[in-house]
């Protein structure tokens, strides 16, 4: 039964993606890729990762895709904003996503499927008490990397900040 | 999966489902009720006694008026915009702990539909996917004023959740868990968290009024300025399931608030009355009792509404952004460092 759920949400996921790029309506193409992070989370909740989803649906589709959507319809756009892409644009954009499908496809064929493991061993590798020790222990866990990634997001909000400031206050 | 789980689950849902509908659909009677309570009126009183059989009058009314489509080349999308905004109203209930448990036909039935380990994040999820309805719906009305109301909603929503989630995080803080029945269990007897985390509590008070769109923060249909709101270009039971979605949306905030800071389904001597008078009967009045702390947090958002008038659209903006979210802040520092001190 679990495959059956795994191959329909599969369908479904490819299927908005592809939509997200193909339709010309912006507004459109955003529904899309909401319903595609969607059927992702449904992927997290085959795994029985709670958490992962539930996150994974706040953070995208109840936050960046709300802003990305708000935007696009304040922006208005029309064809004749589109600006003509050139060749080398096209060139470099299908290069990046080779190199890009090419270290996906290299880390999944290295890696090692553990989560049967967990299933036979009856392990509790989702709960929130697990995942939190594994986050922020500081011998044995990722305590540091965590903290450099609010750093990082601290410094990508001051920037957004500076950003929105008058042009004459920040060119001196 | 046991067949009977699924069985028990499942009638479990239906109830909840139609208490849930009975409790919106009342509230819209309450609602003009408490209007003309407070404005020294008599309200509503032709259809039943005393005006009761006014929500079935108003949804009868509703179904039987003509669906108006706008020129819009949008129509899928009009129609999904109050489909999406009612389903989310609904699915919040699956998570609230309703009562403990109940002993029926020689086995335990636990009075909640789903028990997840994160169920307030959970809830928080839904909150935010409910701005969508709102957001598709504005848009695809192909009107200016729907648009901007839209926009109005979906900013708010935004702006006040992060305030809300803040103001979650000292009470997560105090609990160690994210599960909601385990909050529940936590606060048995007198240990309700509005004793412990006033300030949390206010803030989390005021937000639910902004995510519910309720007055004094109901901008997104500010009549003088936007004519009806988002649901301008609504008619049928289309609009009826955007008002209805407000009021489905206000029972389970109340019922939210009710099992995060009042203590959920516990009273004062459970324990006692379990021990005396059976598991059945002490739990039936903690639901009873729940309902009374729920029904409290409706007429509350009614008294609201019907007493302050609405804010300007900046002054929301300052007071979510600058006033509410430091306030959580601070909020939980002082909460940490108390814990730290006291706890350890």
């Amino acid at each position: 039964m679990l495959t059956t759920v795994f191959y329909i949400l599969s369908a479904i996921t490819l299927a908005t993606a592809f939509l997200t790029i193909l339709t010309k309506n912006p507004i459109h193409s955003a529904i899309y890729l909401v319903i595609c992070f969607f059927s992702i989370a449904g992927h997290y909740l085959l795994f029985n990762a709670q958490f992962l989803a539930v996150v994974h649906i706040i953070v995208y589709s109840g936050a960046i895709m709300i802003l990305l959507l708000f935007t696009i319809m304040l922006m208005n756009l029309n064809k004749e904003d589109e600006r003509h892409k050139s060749g080398l644009t096209i060139i470099a954009a299908v290069a990046s996503f080779c190199l890009v499908a090419f270290v996906l496809l290299a880390a999944f064929l290295k890696s090692m499927p553990i989560i049967e493991e967990y299933y036979v061993s009856g392990e509790d590798y989702q709960s929130i008490k697990v995942l939190g020790q594994v986050l922020l222990d500081e011998k044995n866990g990722f305590m540091i990397p965590f903290e450099f990634a609010s750093v990082l997001l601290l410094v990508s909000m001051i920037g957004a900040v500076l950003l929105s400031k008058k042009e004459e206050k920040i060119s001196l | 999966m046991d067949s009977t789980i699924i069985i028990e689950k499942g009638i479990f849902i239906v109830i909840i489902f139609a208490i849930t509908m009975l409790m919106a659909m009342y509230s819209t009677l309450a609602e003009r009720k408490v209007a003309a309570w407070l404005q020294d009126r008599i309200g509503p009183n032709r259809a039943g006694k005393g005006g009761i059989l006014q929500p079935l009058a108003d949804g009868l009314k509703l179904f039987s008026k003509e669906e108006f489509l706008p020129d819009t080349p949008n129509k899928f999308l009009f129609v999904v915009g109050p489909a999406i905004s009612m389903s989310v109203a609904l699915m919040t209930s699956a998570v609230i702990p309703w009562g403990d448990k109940l002993h029926l036909f020689g086995r335990d039935i636990i009075l909640q539909a789903t028990d997840i380990d994160v169920s307030i994040l959970y809830i928080f999820g839904v909150l935010s996917v409910g701005v969508y309805g709102i957001m598709i719906g504005g848009w695809a009305s192909n009107n200016k004023f729907s648009l901007m109301s839209a926009m109005r909603a979906a900013s708010q929503m935004i702006s006040y959740e992060v305030a809300m989630g803040l103001s979650i995080i000292a009470l997560l803080m105090m609990e160690g868990t994210l599960s909601l029945r385990e909050i529940s269990a936590n606060q048995s007897g007198m240990h309700w968290n509005v004793f412990y985390q006033p300030i949390g509590f206010i803030i989390f008070l005021v937000c639910s009024f902004a995510e519910t769109n309720r007055t004094p923060f109901d901008l997104a249909e500010c009549e003088a300025e936007l004519i009806g709101g988002y649901h301008t270009e609504y008619s049928s039971m289309r609009m009826g399931f955007y008002l209805f979605a407000e009021y489905a949306s206000m029972f389970i905030s109340s019922t939210i608030l009710a099992v995060l800071y009042f203590g959920g389904y516990n009273y004062p001597g459970m324990e006692w009355a379990v021990e005396n008078w059976g598991v059945n009967p002490a739990n039936v009045i903690g639901i009873v009792v729940l309902f009374i702390k729920i029904c409290f947090f409706i007429f509350f958002f009614m008294w609201v509404r019907w007493t302050i008038p609405r804010f300007r659209y900046d002054q929301l903006m300052r007071l979510g952004w600058k006033i509410l979210i430091p306030l959580a802040i601070a909020n939980i520092v002082v909460t940490g460092v108390v814990i730290l001190l006291f706890d350890s």
